[in-house]
């Protein structure tokens, strides 16, 4: 083998240690309903290269994402940013020749991390609004002001209650303040 | 007697920061003939928590379901996010019966129940072909956009995925397009038309986001499109509110006006562009009032 060629082999090489696979993980996130497929994914890129967040970003690769999941790396997948860059179009889900529903597989991801402890603050805000006011963005009083002069009816109102009750019943406040 | 009548969704964003969308949906929608009962209560559909918790999620748009079961009306939306959402759950919770008991379980604790094959869910391009019919809409035109050209941009959850959608072709959609050429505009194809504008990032890196949306801006500007139309209020805060934004990240100028499709179909209804709000765009569109 020419000297080129093996640099070339090293530089593709990516070293997967196996101190990074957690077997349990594996089983783990194939219990999640609607993500079993996984196993099925054969690793042909199509997500990626229709991904239209991967076309501006040099870190989000869906391909890499479902391969790491198969592996059980866990803790590499669930601090890393690009977990959290998919858009949801849901182009490689319809793409997908294996069926693997890939964003349902982020989104356990995420689930996931959330439980970990690991989130970002914009899903944390979110989540926080609906808690108080029922809607994910804090309506300015301006704005329900406006409604009126524009002749629009007045905004439903939240039923707080309710929803506290609903998040209490999964323990969503639980989940987010781990850690 | 209005002919349609639907259980309206606002869902967040639109009140947040999009209203120039609910007015000039409002105003179209009546012209047609539909009518909207307001939502007896309201909570999130839940999409925008999906990814910190799936059942958080799950519960919330069951939540909005059983009030229009209660209601027994048909919810329509003017977000994608919240049609796709409440459509997926709608379908879900039908098909899986083990899903449906669990969510039922937790319903309980509100006094509620989701039953099911009562009510669907449509988002308003949706409802405007399915329902309206595209013959009625343009019917209703009497001020025609002869020799308008501009460029659609579907939001995504109205087409994808196509297992809980089974609308349009998402990968050569063409109703928007029909749609738009009901109004005697021109309606041009472009390159990576059928791209996500990128806005669901945009709180976790807003570099990414507004490249993908400078790249839409810059194929539309490069078909001669005087016009971008949108249907869903989170591509219409990326194109319209940050397109300034992206001007100055890019160094190019775009100067492409963003109307909901409502706007524009309410121009050629003949209704002023101050009914429609098309004075609260960011992205001024004098001139291109000027040349219908």
């Amino acid at each position: 083998m020419s000297e080129k060629k093996q640099a070339t082999d090293s530089t593709l090489r990516r070293e997967i240690k196996m101190g990074d696979i957690d077997p349990e993980f594996k089983r783990e996130i194939r219990e999640v309903p609607g993500i079993e497929k996984i196993r099925l994914c054969f690793q042909c890129g199509t997500c990626t290269a229709d991904c239209p967040i991967a076309r501006f970003s040099e870190i989000y690769s869906p391909r890499k994402i479902m391969r790491m999941t198969q592996l059980g790396m866990k803790k590499k997948l669930l601090s890393s940013e690009s977990l959290w860059l998919c858009a949801a179009c849901f182009t490689c889900v319809d793409h997908c020749p294996q069926g693997v529903d890939i964003a349902a597989v982020v989104r356990a991801l995420r689930n996931m991390a959330v439980r970990e402890g690991i989130i970002p603050d914009v899903f944390k805000e979110l989540t926080n609004n609906i808690l108080k006011t029922g809607y994910a963005y804090r309506i300015p009083e301006l704005r329900l002001k406006k409604r009126v002069e524009q002749g629009l009816p007045p905004l439903p109102e939240a039923n707080l209650e309710d929803v506290a009750k609903l998040f209490d019943a999964v323990a969503v406040s639980k989940k987010m303040e781990k850690r | 007697m209005a002919e349609l009548k639907y259980l309206m969704f606002l869902g967040c964003v639109i009140p947040y920061r999009i209203t120039s969308y609910e007015i000039s949906a409002r105003k179209v929608l009546e012209r047609l003939d539909v009518e909207l009962v307001e939502m007896p209560e309201f909570n999130c559909c839940g999409l925008p928590i999906d990814g910190v918790d799936h059942d958080a999620m799950l519960l919330l748009a069951a939540r909005n379901l059983c009030l229009a079961e209660q209601q027994n009306l048909n919810i329509l939306t003017l977000c994608p996010g919240c049609a796709g959402t409440l459509r997926k759950v709608n379908l879900s919770l039908q098909e899986d019966k083990k899903l449906k008991a669990r969510v039922n379980g937790y319903l309980k604790e509100i006094g509620m129940e989701f039953k099911g094959g009562k009510t669907s869910v449509r988002h308003i391009i949706q409802a405007l072909i399915e329902d309206v019919g595209l013959e009625k809409v343009k019917d209703s035109v009497v001020k025609p956009l002869t020799g308008l050209k501009v460029a659609e941009h579907n939001g995504c959850h109205i087409l994808r995925p196509t297992k809980y959608v089974g609308f349009d072709d998402p990968d050569n959609p063409v109703l928007l397009k029909k749609l738009v050429e009901a109004t005697g505009a021109e309606c041009l194809d472009y390159l990576y038309e059928t791209d996500c504008c990128g806005a669901p990032v945009i709180g976790v890196n807003d570099k990414i986001p507004l490249y993908l949306a400078g790249d839409k801006l810059r194929n539309v500007k490069a078909v001669d499109a005087q016009a971008m139309i949108t249907v869903c209020p989170f591509c219409h805060m990326m194109f319209d509110i940050n397109q300034p934004r992206i001007e100055r990240l890019l160094s190019e100028t775009f100067g492409i006006p963003v109307l909901h499709y409502p706007q524009l179909l309410g121009l050629a209804m003949g209704l002023s562009p101050k009914e429609l709000a098309i004075d609260e765009l960011r992205v001024d569109a004098t001139q291109l009032l000027d040349n219908i």
